[in-house]
């Protein structure tokens, strides 16, 4: 069950993603070489404010994304209807952007 | 003996709304037989109340659909040759549809899912106008042709797993009738038409896994209409019609 | 029922767009948590990213890598599919799409080790 509105948020969300999706994976290959540590992971985030939009702008995408997916399957998989089909797609959305929020403040700040 | 050899097994459902069960019967093989000879064959010799819909038997009136062997297809069309696995053939009512009695479907709700997404024309002119000029190259009409051919037999309704998953869905044949119509510049009911199809249960419920296409018996492309009907949600929300 | 339009390369890679975006949406809050560890614990985190040292783990790395990746690779087949103009090489452009993916985890997997 998905508006149209839900529809093209769900969409924008993703175009918006994509690109930062993209960058996250080259990153990754990147900086897994040798292994991980906070200290590495740190010294490119603390006080930047490039990662800091960056990955506030990801997080504030895929809670959109990832809610009304969710949605979708939550419908048409586990038949979750009516006033508890809101309550889902408002709970992940909340439940990802505050979280995904908390670790780009702990990561940048 | 000669004949044993050259006999079908034929599982057929029967039963309604309140259930029912597969029964297998022997039907002799022929040459050029299609799925419809062979029902025809179990009611006419074995089973005289058994249940099923047909009319033209050659592909034009859309009435025989059924799942022949787990696929949507046309009984009258289908060549046993091409749907047997081994000499089983099954036979079960439509997918997707209330069963009335055995093969027959009630097609009510189908039917009804044409009119919510306002899969019927909307004249602007009457008979006394003149007929429209419509070059065949324009891209609108050229668009409605890739779509104009359905004649609702529901067989991309059956193979559609959003369908199944969410009974509400407008389903294929609906919104492949939608989008010819909004390519008709005739129509005078664009506006209302934009809204239907972007009802809740509307064209953005698509997942694109082209069962649709996959079973049309006149090949036509519902999947790729309903990406057309989507295209038009964003322009529909910024101009406040939705 | 037999339902053959299930193995069809389309069906197939719908369900794994929907399977991996619905890991990677319960994958997130245990990520989201692990780095928000880097404000009050930095031990704790390192604790968490040393880990990622044992092979088991680096395997299940790649696999969220691969999801992402095919994720990212067939909602950009959704998204031309549905805002470009139709074309009918759509079975091709799934394959192309899980296979970038395959390719994007394999080099995160020979990094890895």
């Amino acid at each position: 069950m998905l508006g149209p509105r839900l529809f093209v948020a769900q969409r924008v969300s993703a175009a918006v993603m994509a690109p930062l999706v993209l960058g996250h994976l080259l990153v990754m290959i990147y900086a897994v070489q040798g292994g991980l540590d906070s200290a590495e992971i740190l010294a490119r985030t603390r006080g930047s404010l490039f990662w800091g939009t960056y990955y506030e702008l990801f997080v504030t995408a895929v809670a959109i994304h990832a809610a009304i997916g969710v949605r979708v399957i939550a419908y048409e998989w586990f038949k979750v209807k009516n006033r508890w089909l809101e309550v889902v797609t408002v709970m992940i959305g909340c439940v990802l952007f505050l979280s995904g929020t908390y670790a780009v403040y702990a990561v940048v700040a | 003996m000669a004949e044993l050899s050259d006999e079908l097994e034929v599982a057929v459902w029967q039963g309604d709304r309140a259930g029912g069960a597969m029964r297998i019967y022997s039907v002799p093989q022929r040459p050029s037989q299609t799925v419809l000879d062979v029902v025809t064959w179990i009611q006419r010799n074995v089973e005289p109340g058994l249940s099923y819909r047909f009319a033209c038997r050659v592909g034009m009136c859309g009435s025989c659909a059924m799942m022949v062997n787990g696929q949507p297809r046309w009984a009258c069309r289908t060549h046993i040759k091409a749907a047997l696995a081994g000499n089983h053939l099954e036979l079960r009512p439509l997918r997707n549809l209330p069963v009335i009695k055995d093969l027959a479907c009630d097609m009510s709700e189908f039917f009804h899912k044409w009119q919510q997404a306002e899969g019927r024309f909307y004249p602007t002119a009457d008979r006394h106008e003149p007929v429209a000029k419509i070059s065949p190259a324009s891209p609108r009409r050229a668009a409605a042709n890739k779509g104009i051919e359905c004649i609702n037999c529901a067989a991309c309704y059956a193979a559609c797993d959003v369908v199944a998953w969410n009974p509400g869905y407008l389903g294929p044949a609906a919104l492949n009738r939608a989008w010819t119509l909004l390519n008709d510049v005739r129509d005078g009911a664009q506006k209302r038409r934009q809204r239907a199809v972007l009802q809740n249960n509307g064209c953005q419920n698509c997942h694109s896994m082209q069962g649709c296409a996959s079973f049309c018996p006149v090949a036509l492309n519902p999947t790729a209409a309903i990406a057309g009907l989507k295209r038009t949600a964003l322009r529909a929300i910024r101009q406040g019609q939705v | 029922m037999m339902r053959p339009h299930h193995k069809s390369s389309l069906w197939l890679g719908f369900l794994l767009h929907r399977l991996s975006g619905l890991i990677l949406a319960l994958f997130l809050p245990l990520h989201f948590y692990v780095l928000g560890l880097a404000l009050v614990d930095t031990a704790a985190l390192d604790g968490y990213l040393i880990l990622t040292r044992n092979p088991v783990v680096k395997f299940m790395e790649c696999t969220l890598v691969f999801l992402l990746a095919v994720h990212l690779f067939g909602g950009l087949r959704v998204l031309a599919l549905e805002f470009l103009p139709w074309h009918s090489r759509q079975k091709t452009l799934v394959a192309a799409s899980s296979a970038a993916a395959l390719f994007l985890a394999c080099l995160f997997l020979l990094r890895a080790f």
